[in-house]
């Protein structure tokens, strides 16, 4: 057990997963050198050297689809897009070429990638450092779309997409990257064994290995904490605000089940309609803009198999219909605790 | 033409004065009055005094993350060659220059304090504004140059990006559909050698990024970029050239950033201190004061006296800045379209009556 940030939890998987794994390369820009500008990638290309953690050209489609034609070719690509309001250029390739190559020829291209960035809002930054469009991925098939929210889980899910046979797009919460230490099931002594590299073959390798060896299952939800009178659904930094708002809400003696779906493509849909059976009614958290996020998608699987168990209509709390204000009116935007106390509220009205 | 006597693809170079501030080609001097001189120094001056204000107003945590323009002031020449109807289509280290087309100061730090109201300029002086998706913005400036021809228009349109920004597919689309359409605009790379941590040879095979400009079909140029006798007669002959209708010009301008990539960047991580102060060598700002005082036009005491303007000017803005209330709930929906739509209308009422009970609850 080691005690980390999701950022650190993120750059361990990484060197776990590259040192169990010669095929897996990391390119992006500013990866290399820097260790990327959060520093995710840091101290990998000392490690791994400049062919397997590569400082590209800046440019998005570049990075994107080139990883394409490595996955193609035998490797796994690991592509860091700074933020993910850059991701946009490439989305060309995301769309056209890496969600289509398995169905395209029938399973004899596929594209093993993934495409880590920072993600959703809240670091009081410039224009398009922000975005939280995941609806734009979800919405495109044959693309996964994975949203840790705790370090445990950025460990997990991170070590999972980079084995998924398929894309995966990994979305970390920006504002979560450093907020907290928590706690991933990895061995403390991990850090001296992944230093050891591939060399290590006297016999050592499956205790290397055993040490950092942690995985969470793409498509899984967590229940983050259970409840009786409300369910409450959300994934990435949202997922915090949920637990500040059920605070609130436990002063009243209302106690919600929160889950965090930790991955929005695939959705783990029994998850949801188990907790619903449950508690009878539901808000769905989205820092998203409202119209056509993944709320609108999960209210409407409910209200489809749920309707016998709905005690009051679902509700969504979300963001709004407008570009992200800049740091001063920040505030305005996402769904803070309040906002999600007042929705569970009103459907605890009916 | 300068174009035709500096050739990229053999690596040459214009160059009209030297790092100590000397003229070295008399005969390619361009025409600027000492006033022209006295501003366009005040403009650097500036540019590099507000720039450092911010730096510290950032540490206090006063104003966001920012793009300095520290080292890449003789941007300001540049603009200096343009005329009142010309359009610019800036990056994000641009703000020395913007100062010259009349963007206010107060704006530069009313955008890196968070409001949006920083990017309203003057209509007349034609700047967009800030554009973050690097490279994306060079389009831009080809479709309001491709209007102005259409139009029966005389103005130009000039746009600037860095190093990093010719990598990306759109600054390669903006170069073509300049060229084969013939508009009247200018592309000018301000080459700082860095994309963040990325070195000018990662970024680009080529040995110039000049040299581009020849496979799209238009003229291209290198030129010392902390030179503002270069950077104004390029600037000038490609604005010139532009207006007669002979299309597209591309400069690069050799230049170099003193400080970090923005304020949460740590340059020493990937580059060497020895080469930073090779280029410091090299200010663009010092070598104009020493050119301007070997003439005899610039002195002590009016250093003193502009410093203490400059100091002055950058205190108000900053306060006016800071005076400035936060964007009211009308503001950020109000201004998503033309007219409120029924959806917004809706939930801007929902905001307000959250934000109505939020006070309530904190008086209780
Ligand atoms: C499309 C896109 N990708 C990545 C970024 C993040 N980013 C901001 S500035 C920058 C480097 C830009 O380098 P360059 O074009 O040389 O301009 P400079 O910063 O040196 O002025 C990067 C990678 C971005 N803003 N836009
Ligand atoms: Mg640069």
């Amino acid at each position: 057990m080691v005690k980390i940030t999701i950022l650190e939890a993120i750059n361990k998987a990484l060197n776990y997963e590259m040192n169990r794994d010669s095929s897996v390369v990391v390119l992006g820009e500013d990866v290399g050198k820097e260790g990327g500008v959060f520093r995710a990638t840091e101290g990998l290309q000392q490690k791994y050297g400049a062919e397997r953690v590569v400082d590209t050209p800046l440019a998005e489609a570049g990075i994107v689809g080139s990883a394409i034609g490595m996955a193609i070719n035998g490797l796994k690509p690991v592509c860091e897009i700074q933020f993910f309001g850059f991701i946009y250029p490439a989305i060309n390739q995301i769309i056209n070429h890496a969600s289509r190559m398995r169905t395209r020829s029938r399973g004899l291209y596929t594209c093993p990638l993934v495409i880590r960035t920072p993600y959703g809002i809240g670091i009081k930054a410039l224009e398009h450092h922000s975005e939280s469009t995941e609806a734009y991925f979800i919405h495109t098939p044959g693309l996964k779309v994975v949203i840790p929210s705790t370090a445990a889980d950025a460990y997990g899910l991170l070590l999972s997409a980079i084995r998924d046979p398929d894309p995966v797009l990994f979305l970390e919460p920006t504002k979560l990257y450093r907020a907290f230490k928590e706690e991933v099931p990895i061995d403390e002594g991990d850090k001296k064994a992944l230093d050891k590299k591939e060399s290590d073959k006297s016999g050592n390798i499956t205790k290397t290995v055993k040490a950092g060896e942690y995985t969470v299952p793409i498509g899984k939800a967590r229940i983050v904490q259970e409840g009786m009178d409300c369910t409450l659904i959300s994934w990435g930094a949202m997922v915090k605000e949920c637990e500040k708002a059920a605070e609130l809400l436990a002063k009243e003696e209302i106690f919600p089940e929160i889950i965090d779906l930790r991955t929005v493509s695939p959705m783990d849909k029994e998850a949801i309609l188990a907790s619903v059976k449950k508690t009878g009614r539901a808000v769905i958290v989205q820092e998203a803009p409202r119209t056509l996020g993944l709320s609108s998608e999960i209210s409407s699987i409910i209200t489809e198999n749920s309707m016998a168990d709905l005690q009051a209509p679902v509700i969504r709390v979300t963001s709004f219909d407008i570009i992200p204000p800049l740091p001063k009116a920040e505030h305005y935007y996402a769904p803070d605790p309040y906002r999600i106390y007042r929705g569970v509220k009103k459907v605890l009205s009916y | 033409m300068l174009y035709e006597q500096f050739n990229p693809l053999r690596e040459q170079q214009l160059q009209v004065m030297d790092k100590d501030g000397r003229v070295i080609r008399k005969d390619l001097m361009p025409k600027l009055s000492n006033d022209d001189l006295k501003k366009i120094y005040y403009y650097m001056v500036l540019g590099r005094a507000a720039d450092q204000k911010a730096m510290n107003l950032q540490r206090q945590g006063r104003i966001g993350t920012f793009a300095p323009v520290y080292g890449q002031e003789a941007q300001v020449a540049s603009a200096y060659a343009l005329q009142q109807g010309d359009w610019v289509v800036p990056a994000f280290r641009e703000h020395a220059l913007a100062l010259v087309r009349g963007m206010p100061l107060k704006n530069f730090y009313l955008y890196y304090m968070g409001h949006e109201t920083g990017s309203v300029v003057p209509k007349d002086a034609r700047i967009l504004p800030v554009s973050v998706p690097v490279g994306s913005h060079p389009l831009h400036a080809v479709g309001i140059a491709w209007a102005s021809k259409i139009r029966k228009e005389k103005n130009v349109a000039i746009t600037y990006f860095g190093d990093g920004a010719t990598s990306e597919g759109e600054f390669h689309e903006a170069m073509n559909f300049a060229g084969v359409l013939k508009v009247p605009v200018i592309f000018y790379c301000q080459n700082n050698q860095w994309a963040i941590s990325v070195p000018r040879k990662i970024q680009t095979a080529s040995r110039t990024i000049a040299q581009k400009a020849v496979a799209y079909g238009m003229p291209g140029i290198q030129i010392d970029g902390n030179d503002i006798f270069a950077v104004y007669a390029a600037t000038k002959e490609a604005v010139d050239r532009a207006r007669r209708g002979e299309g597209p010009y591309f400069i690069e301008a050799v230049t170099y950033r003193f400080g970090p990539h923005t304020t949460a960047d740590d340059p020493t991580k990937y580059r060497d201190e020895k080469e930073v102060e090779f280029w410091k060598q090299r200010c663009p700002v010092m070598r104009l004061k020493k050119y301007m005082t070997n003439l005899g036009i610039w002195d002590d005491s009016q250093e003193k006296k502009l410093l203490e303007a400059v100091d002055k000017e950058i205190e108000t803005a900053v306060a006016d800045a800071e005076k400035t209330p936060i964007a009211t709930v009308d503001e950020i929906f109000d201004n998503t379209f033309a007219q409120l739509t029924p959806q917004l209308a809706e939930q801007k009422a929902y905001l307000k009556k959250v934000m109505e009970e939020k006070k309530t609850r904190t008086q209780k």
